[in-house]
């Protein structure tokens, strides 16, 4: 019995406190910086493609709704030809950005996904490529990356030096 | 047996061998780089550390390299002590000082060996702040992609490419830290088996260039055992396939096969299967719309139903089976037909030849040996036949048993085998007996110890006199040339004097008189007490199965057709027109009211067919080849069933249903199909024991065909519909199209990827093997069905041919074959055509001078009153009088080679 009455007290006392949920959608609520949303491709500081279609996103994923096609210009720069997200299937976990490595797949702030018609959330390429670097802003793979591509060859790289001459009989 | 002590505990190994192979076929994990099973110990990476012992007193052991330390008995290592661990880590930090950071695009991510090994040494974070060193690549040709950043100079590439295939364009340059591995200047590497570089570079510094073109992960792929239907030899490989199409083709190891590397064709002439050429649906020609030649695509039931018709309105229907069609398509077509109206789709000489090595291979006492046993050969006579060019990968087994008698110095020396470096240095250039008779230069005579240039008849001639200097019971040639004579008495030497002599020969030179001689050789060997081998090779990859088989030939087909008993004929994968003349193959088709062709790529042939069914390549379909040893071996479909296109023997069973709806004793599926071949054949019964039947369950469950990180299950059909469907059904085979099964490692018929944890890259199939070199765990895949007799009675061959001579005006025109472009389906694929020789025709020089032509020259030539304008290419090493004609290559199918050419004169080229 008193149990009961300890209860309704503390409902009552919870009354006057401040209100944790808010007016949605006229207000909106605190995401903080790392809140995992909807999922966009980056571009890297060149305007270029963040990414390079390695198909580790898609290994990472628990629910297997990432689906990509690499293919690469004729410098060998590689890029996906495709690039599909199911987010009827997406559980927002994060792995993929995790496992990225070029910064290119990342986590939004945006959680107002909601469709009546399923397919409409199966994102392709065009859907989910932005026009900027997203949360990292200088990084961009190419120029840490040995191979050779459309405007930088090779030892152009960071911390590369210039090819090595074979003909060189020096020590 | 030796008993070593691993970290103190003993264990059982095989005498004579290193310690690293010792300790990986116990199972243990030691990180190595520039030793491969096959090339075996160099010693130059420092990876494969381990700490040695001297007795069980010793506490402070000293560090040695355990693929140059023999495991003899009592011998004492750590794998785990603290000291070598850190060494490990110590050099593996060195080899990746200079790496580049590209694993996200590199080829090689995911299936890296440096990449296993570099997580198994524990080498976590770099430490190197300054500047790596970087190389500029090389364009390496269709097949290779070159990107030398990545290399760790282990030199494993070299030593494939020099000492194992012996290629010479391509080579190690440089000194000090600038050791550059590719060719001299940019261009296409020329060996027959640069493909296997892809397997053999521990990291990417070579990948596949065709893959690249269609990139996907080693673990995306859905993966199946297949047997590569590129030759007679019926390597084992795996498939693998996704959204699809094949991505690429992978070396499946057979200890008794190929081992652990593949040619160049079987690798990268997989893409046909997804070029634009295949037949995606069944056709009806409108045979009243004739003139507006429209083919019509239908649907599966409409096209049953009008074969049906023509079923009931036919007087007599004829089934023409294929050498690259399974044991079961053409069984099932043999039982649609019946025996009797079942004919072999092989041209008449080709058809005697097969059934003439089937012949001398059952009745014979003489065993066909491996590629495995090839390479333990010591002495080798090949009579007639262009092996690199026919057989692509006996060559390079070949290339291996010429080492045999000279290891015997390395022996004396008391080198262990396995000591490559120390051995080659031994052995120098010593090379051990191998004789190639060849009217022009092979890929091999480097090797050779004697080559010999006559026509095929003069081949056979010799061949029939070594036989008899080898044992005077066998016949004599009359009239040969004393020199040639002498020659023979050389060979005969040779070959008496070796353990394990080995004859080859085969369908190459398309003279039945050099099958016989090279039986007589190897049956005059037999006859004396020698262990000898005969290899016969075989033009398709299951022209033997076929002919065990048996059935008429294509012209007994043709006879029948012309008596008019006959208006239906049912073609089974074949192009007529590369099997016969044209003229008569357009007569035939005309003659015949109704032609039905089951075929995957549109041929001459189709284009003539009334019904055409869309059937599946190698890697859609389910069934069993046999291979020129006489083995017979399953492939597994790699693609599940896509549109209208159905395995040919599944169309075959639906015709049957169709056909005859009241018959009882229907054949139901491929277990049924198999059970029924062996009925009927009783050579063919070890096709039940071949693989695990369709039923077959590992621990109750399927073996998967997609790897356990397979991904996009949920996506990659999403933009046609979000709701996912269920995985396809493969109801003939125990491989599930599905990353849900068994996980462990399934019998070896069955093994579709090697993989092991902690060994994501090719590397791992020592998990897969018994030990290291030897076959597979319980037994390695593939029955054979032919061995040696030895009661029967048999008699030497005794017609021998007359030879060919000079006739004036006229040349005899010889079949020449290119490991890119003679073989029927490669050959479109776009990197293998670009190999591909234009047509041509090869004259020898003298010749040339006599014709007054020159290289690239137009020749018109008459074959069988056809006309051919060919340009000239000036072949120096062919004799007088002969001629050289690409084989398969377009516009040269169907000619029944060798035959007498005339050249005409004023051609205007």
């Amino acid at each position: 019995m008193l149990d009961l009455l300890k209860g309704i007290w503390t409902v009552f006392k919870h009354s006057f406190r401040k209100r944790e949920t808010v007016l949605f959608p006229e207000e909106k609520p605190n995401r903080p910086p790392r809140w995992r949303g909807r999922i966009i491709l980056s571009r890297d500081p060149d305007g270029q493609e963040r990414c390079v279609a390695c198909y580790l996103c898609a290994a990472a994923c628990p629910v297997d709704c990432i689906a990509l096609q690499a293919t690469q210009d004729e410098h060998g720069r590689r890029y996906p030809a495709f690039f599909r997200i199911n987010f009827s299937r997406c559980i927002f976990c994060g792995f993929c950005e995790e496992a990225c490595p070029t910064y290119a797949i990342q986590l939004t702030n945006d959680f107002e996904m909601s469709e009546y018609y399923r397919p409409n959330f199966v994102y392709e390429k065009e859907h989910l490529l932005i026009n900027g670097p997203g949360k990292y802003h200088d990084y961009n793979f190419y120029r840490v990356a040995g191979i050779s591509i459309g405007g930088k060859g090779k030892g152009e790289s960071e911390n590369e030096s210039l090819p090595v001459d074979i003909y060189s009989l020096k020590p | 047996m030796a008993t070593i002590f691993i970290d103190n505990i003993p264990y059982q190994v095989q005498d004579g061998q290193n310690l690293l192979s010792a300790c990986l076929s116990l199972g243990f994990n030691i990180p190595y780089f520039c030793w491969h099973p096959a090339m075996h110990a160099v010693g130059a990476c420092r990876m494969c550390a381990v700490k040695q012992f001297r007795d069980e007193n010793d506490t402070r052991g000293s560090i040695v390299m355990s693929c140059m330390t023999p495991a003899t008995d009592g011998t004492r290592i750590s794998i785990e002590d603290d000291d070598v661990r850190e060494f490990r880590a110590g050099v593996i930090e060195f080899l990746m000082i200079n790496h580049p950071h590209d694993c996200p695009v590199c080829d090689e991510g995911g299936e890296c060996h440096l990449q296993d090994m570099t997580v198994m040494s524990g080498h976590v974070y770099r430490r190197y702040r300054f500047k790596k060193r970087t190389y500029l690549n090389q364009n390496l040709g269709p097949f290779i992609n070159h990107e030398m950043n990545r290399c760790i100079q282990c030199y494993r590439c070299v030593r494939f490419y020099r000492d194992y295939c012996g290629g010479r364009d391509f080579n190690v340059f440089g000194a000090h830290e600038r050791i550059y591995f590719g060719r001299c200047a940019d261009g296409t590497l020329e060996n027959e088996f640069s493909g296997n570089l892809v397997e053999v570079c521990p990291t990417g510094v070579f990948t596949d260039k065709t893959l690249r073109k269609h990139y996907t992960r080693k673990w995306d792929l859905q993966t199946a055992p297949s047997v590569c239907p590129h030759c007679g030899l019926g390597c084992n490989t795996i498939v693998g396939e996704r959204y699809g199409s094949v991505r690429r083709i992978l070396n499946r190891y057979n200890h008794e096969v190929n081992g652990y590397f593949l040619c160049d064709r079987g690798r990268f002439g997989y893409e046909f299967v997804n070029g634009s050429n295949r037949v995606l649906q069944p056709i009806i020609r409108d045979s009243s719309n004739n003139s507006k030649n429209s083919n019509q695509p239908v649907q599966e039931t409409e096209v049953l139903e009008h074969l049906a018709k023509i079923w009931r309105s036919s007087k007599g229907i004829i089934g023409l089976g294929s050498p690259r069609a399974t044991l079961e398509a053409n069984f099932s077509l043999r039982s649609l037909v019946g025996p009797e109206n079942f004919y072999l789709g092989m041209s008449e000489p080709e058809s005697k030849m097969i059934s003439r090595i089937i012949q001398v291979l059952r009745s014979g006492p003489v065993h066909s040996p491996s590629l495995r046993e090839v390479e333990l050969c010591d002495a080798v006579l090949i009579l007639g036949e262009d092996v690199t060019n026919s057989a692509p990968r006996l060559a390079l087994s070949l290339r291996q048993s010429v080492r045999q008698k000279s290891m015997e110095i390395a022996d004396r020396l008391k080198i262990p085998r396995w000591a490559d470096a120390a051995v080659r240095q031994a052995v120098q250039s010593k090379k051990g007996p191998l004789f190639i008779l060849s009217p022009f230069a092979t890929k091999l005579d480097d090797i050779a110890t004697e080559t010999l240039r006559i026509d095929p008849n003069d081949i056979a001639r010799f061949g029939f006199q070594v036989a008899h200097e080898i044992n005077h019971e066998a016949p004599e040639v009359a009239d040969l040339q004393p020199n040639l004579k002498e020659l023979a008495i050389r060979i005969a030497a040779a070959l008496k004097q070796a353990s394990m002599p080995l004859v080859v020969s085969g369908t190459g030179s398309g003279t039945l008189s050099v099958i016989n001689a090279a039986a007589n050789v190897a049956w005059a060997l037999s006859d004396k007490g020698e262990k000898a081998g005969l290899f016969y090779t075989v033009p398709e990859c299951n022209s033997l199965g076929l002919g065990l088989m048996g059935g008429g030939s294509l012209r007994e087909c043709f006879e029948k057709v012309n008596s008019d008993s006959v208006d239906t004929l049912v073609i089974l994968e074949n192009d007529l027109y590369r099997r016969a003349p044209a003229e008569m193959v357009e007569s035939i088709l005309r003659k015949c009211k109704h032609t039905i062709v089951i075929d995957h790529l549109f041929s001459k042939t189709i284009q003539k067919a009334e019904v055409v069914f869309p059937c599946g390549t190698f890697a859609e379909t389910t069934g069993s080849f046999v291979n020129s040893e006489g083995r017979v071996q399953r492939l597994y479909r790699a693609m599940p069933e896509t549109g209208e296109i159905l395995e040919s023997h599944n169309w075959i069973l639906e015709i049957i249903k169709t056909v005859k709806p009241d018959a009882t004793d229907h054949l139901l599926n491929i277990d049924s199909i198999c059970e029924s071949i062996t009925r009927e054949f009783s050579i063919f019964k070890p096709l039940l024991e071949l693989a695990p039947s369709s039923q077959f369950r590992a621990i109750g469950q399927k073996i998967p065909r997609q790897s356990h990180r397979f991904s996009g299950r949920t996506s990659m059909s999403a933009n046609i519909s979000v709701h996912e469907p269920k995985p396809p059904d493969d109801s003939e085979s125990p491989l599930s199209f599905s990353m849900e099964g068994y996980p462990g490692i399934p019998p070896s018929s069955l093994i579709q990827r090697f993989w092991a944890p902690g060994w994501n890259s090719g590397q791992s199939v020592n998990k897969f093997q018994s030990e290291i070199n030897g076959p597979l765990l319980g037994g390695d895949p593939g029955k054979r069905l032919i061995e040696p007799s030895t009661g029967n009675k048999w008699n030497y061959f005794s017609d021998i041919p007359e030879a060919n001579g000079h006739r004036d005006k006229e040349w005899l025109a010889l079949p020449k074959f290119h490991i890119f472009g003679s073989e029927e389906l490669s050959r479109f694929g776009a990197s293998i055509s670009e190999r591909a020789p234009k047509p041509y025709v090869g004259i020898s020089s003298q010749d040339a001078d006599l014709l007054d032509k020159k290289e690239g020259e137009k020749v018109s030539l008459v074959i069988d009153n056809v006309l051919l304008n060919l340009p000239a290419h000036i072949i120096n090493s062919l004799p007088r009088g002969v001629i050289a004609l690409p084989v398969g290559i377009s516009n040269l199918d169907g000619i029944e080679l060798p035959a007498w050419a005339r050249i005409v004169e004023n051609s205007n080229g």
